[in-house]
């Protein structure tokens, strides 16, 4: 639904926010872009949208080029920006009405109605914009972007600044949209929340993507636990043994370690442990840890800086 | 052609309009029915008439396009910096909007307010003075342009201003000048002569000059001069627009 390729935006500043991005998001996929502030998750949005003119490579969305045909691409998506920019004295219902028109579509009282109620607006559809609370303009934002109906749906850190409450409306919402099949696209910093709605998981940062891997790899990833082994004494070589069984050497011989998954079912820790007495070791302490997707983001994005 | 695009974005602008109307309509109306009283009414009756024409009639052509132009100005350079400046313009630059699209809706919108305001100054000072059309054709056609190059103009500094002060700043220390000394008030013949030649560098004067002659057949430069120039400055504001919507200048980065 999605290409993406060689993307780059260097600003006029100098600034490099996208460095040759190469992305494919899939009809129907619902794709977490994570990274930290400034990795250029906002910059590759608005350049797929048309706010930003990227510096070079192309993108198509539905298979039209989002320059050349770009009446076409930006028919096909809608947008949630990560600011509250809302107009102020208008109503819902005509600031709806207007985006429709935006999109060359003839007014359409039903379908204004349906967004909404849908996103819990209707009672205050006759109101000024800029009597509504911070979590209703951000669900105004939504219905702008929905009342087009739209194939493909960015949304620029949704959640950001939101109660639990409208978090779990929007991730049900995102849930409602996959199986109407919109592509949803969205940018978080919440680590779970990718966990929680997407099918793939991208990692930007430094204007680079870092990964892109289905959820399911990456939470087998975080499956793995390792056990440490502190050492009484420094360990100049791993004993034989012990390396058959698969333990490494690890902080300058002061311990080591060995990696499993946690949902085997024949990790025999107290044989490992004995192993380890009777190869003539002294045991000060043990840990055992698991990674967390968390972890495995916070690693990417410092091998990458 | 996204004509839906165009049409939401001018009802958009034209129900701010609506909804300000006090200020965007009446207090314009309401300042140049003050113009009337004082250089009509009580200064006026001392002057005799200019060029055969009472001096109170005299500057109705005057006023009309010195309240249509920084109209224009405002309203236009308004209708695109606020969205800028607020964030909203987020939503027309991700439509399928052509940027051409988007200056007809604000930039007739603009226009289309400031040729309402022009019309109702026009009909009150008809209670004041007495006022003949000679060319109605021609009155229409030059308060349609100038509206229209004006509200252009307008557009272009809404998008080059990044920020309340710069938005002002044409308006009042270029134009407003520009449009008071443009012979509003008076005929150019009336000034020395080294005046008259630095005053023929003023767009302005030919845009009143050929406005008045729609009304009272005398001008300061011949019409077809008058309308040459209209079309001109018209011209180099769509070239410019031209210009913005191809590099992005200043709407996208």
């Amino acid at each position: 639904m999605i290409e993406i390729s060689n993307l780059g935006k260097q600003y006029a500043s100098g600034f490099v926010a996208l460095d040759n991005i190469s992305l494919s998001v899939k009809k129907g996929e619902i794709l977490a872009l994570l990274g930290p502030n400034g990795a250029g998750k906002t910059t590759l949005i608005s350049s797929v949208c048309g706010i930003v003119n990227p510096t070079s490579g192309s993108v198509t969305v539905g298979g039209f080029d989002i320059i050349k045909d770009y009446r076409k691409t930006r028919s096909l998506i809608g947008l949630v920006p990560q600011e509250l920019t809302t107009d102020a004295f208008e109503t819902p219902w005509d600031n709806l009405t207007f985006s429709r028109g935006l999109f060359g579509l003839p007014k359409n009282p039903q379908v204004v109605e349906k967004v909404l109620k849908d996103l819990s607006l209707w009672d205050k559809k006759d109101d000024r914009i800029m009597t509504l609370s911070g979590g209703m303009k951000r669900r105004l934002l939504i219905a702008k972007a929905l009342v087009h109906e739209p194939q493909v749906l960015f949304l620029d850190e949704p959640t950001a600044g939101v109660d639990v409450a409208l978090r779990q409306d929007m991730w049900r919402m995102v849930d409602e949209l996959r199986h109407q099949g919109v592509t949803i696209v969205l940018t978080t910093h919440y680590i779970e929340e990718a966990e929680a709605i997407a099918d793939r998981i991208g990692v930007i940062s430094g204007g680079k993507l870092v990964l892109v891997e289905d959820k399911s790899t990456l939470m087998a990833r975080m499956g793995q636990k390792q056990l440490k082994v502190e050492l009484m004494d420094t360990l100049e070589v791993l004993p034989k043994v012990l390396e058959e069984q698969g333990f490494c050497l690890a902080d300058d011989g002061l311990s080591i370690v060995y990696h499993y998954d946690k949902d085997a079912e024949e990790i025999d820790i107290g044989g490992l442990l004995q192993t380890v007495t009777n190869a003539g070791l002294g045991v000060k302490d043990i840990h055992t840890q698991q990674s967390s997707l968390e972890e495995i983001f916070v690693d990417l994005v410092e091998d990458a800086a | 052609m996204n004509v839906r695009a165009i049409w939401a974005i001018y009802s958009f602008e034209m129900s701010r309009t609506k909804r300000t109307v006090t200020q965007s309509i009446v207090s314009p109306v309401l300042s140049t029915v003050l113009y009337f009283v004082v250089f009509g009414g009580a200064i006026g009756s001392r002057i005799e008439s200019v060029d055969g024409i009472s001096y109170g009639a005299f500057i109705v052509p005057g006023l009309i396009m010195l309240s249509i132009m920084t109209q224009s100005l405002s309203n236009a350079s308004f209708g695109i910096y606020f969205p800028r400046f607020s964030g909203t313009i987020y939503e027309v630059l991700s439509a399928p909007v052509s940027f051409w699209e988007a200056t007809v809706g604000y930039v007739g919108a603009a226009a289309t307010k400031s040729l309402i305001i022009g019309l109702i100054i026009l009909a009150t000072a008809g209670f004041f003075v007495p006022i003949q059309i000679a060319h109605p054709f021609w009155m229409l056609a030059f308060l349609i342009l100038t509206t229209i190059t004006f509200s252009l103009f307008g557009f272009l500094i809404g998008i080059w201003a990044d920020g309340f002060e710069k938005l002002q700043l044409i308006p009042l220390l270029v134009v407003t000048p520009m449009v008071f000394l443009g012979g509003a008030f008076y005929s150019i013949d009336m000034l020395p002569s080294a005046w008259q030649t630095v005053t023929m560098f003023n767009p302005v004067v030919y845009l009143i000059s050929g406005f008045r002659w729609s009304f009272y057949e005398i001008s300061d430069v011949s019409v077809g001069v008058s309308l040459g120039m209209v079309m001109l400055f018209m011209g180099i504001c769509l070239a410019l627009i031209g210009w913005i919507f191809k590099t992005g200048y200043r709407l996208k980065q």
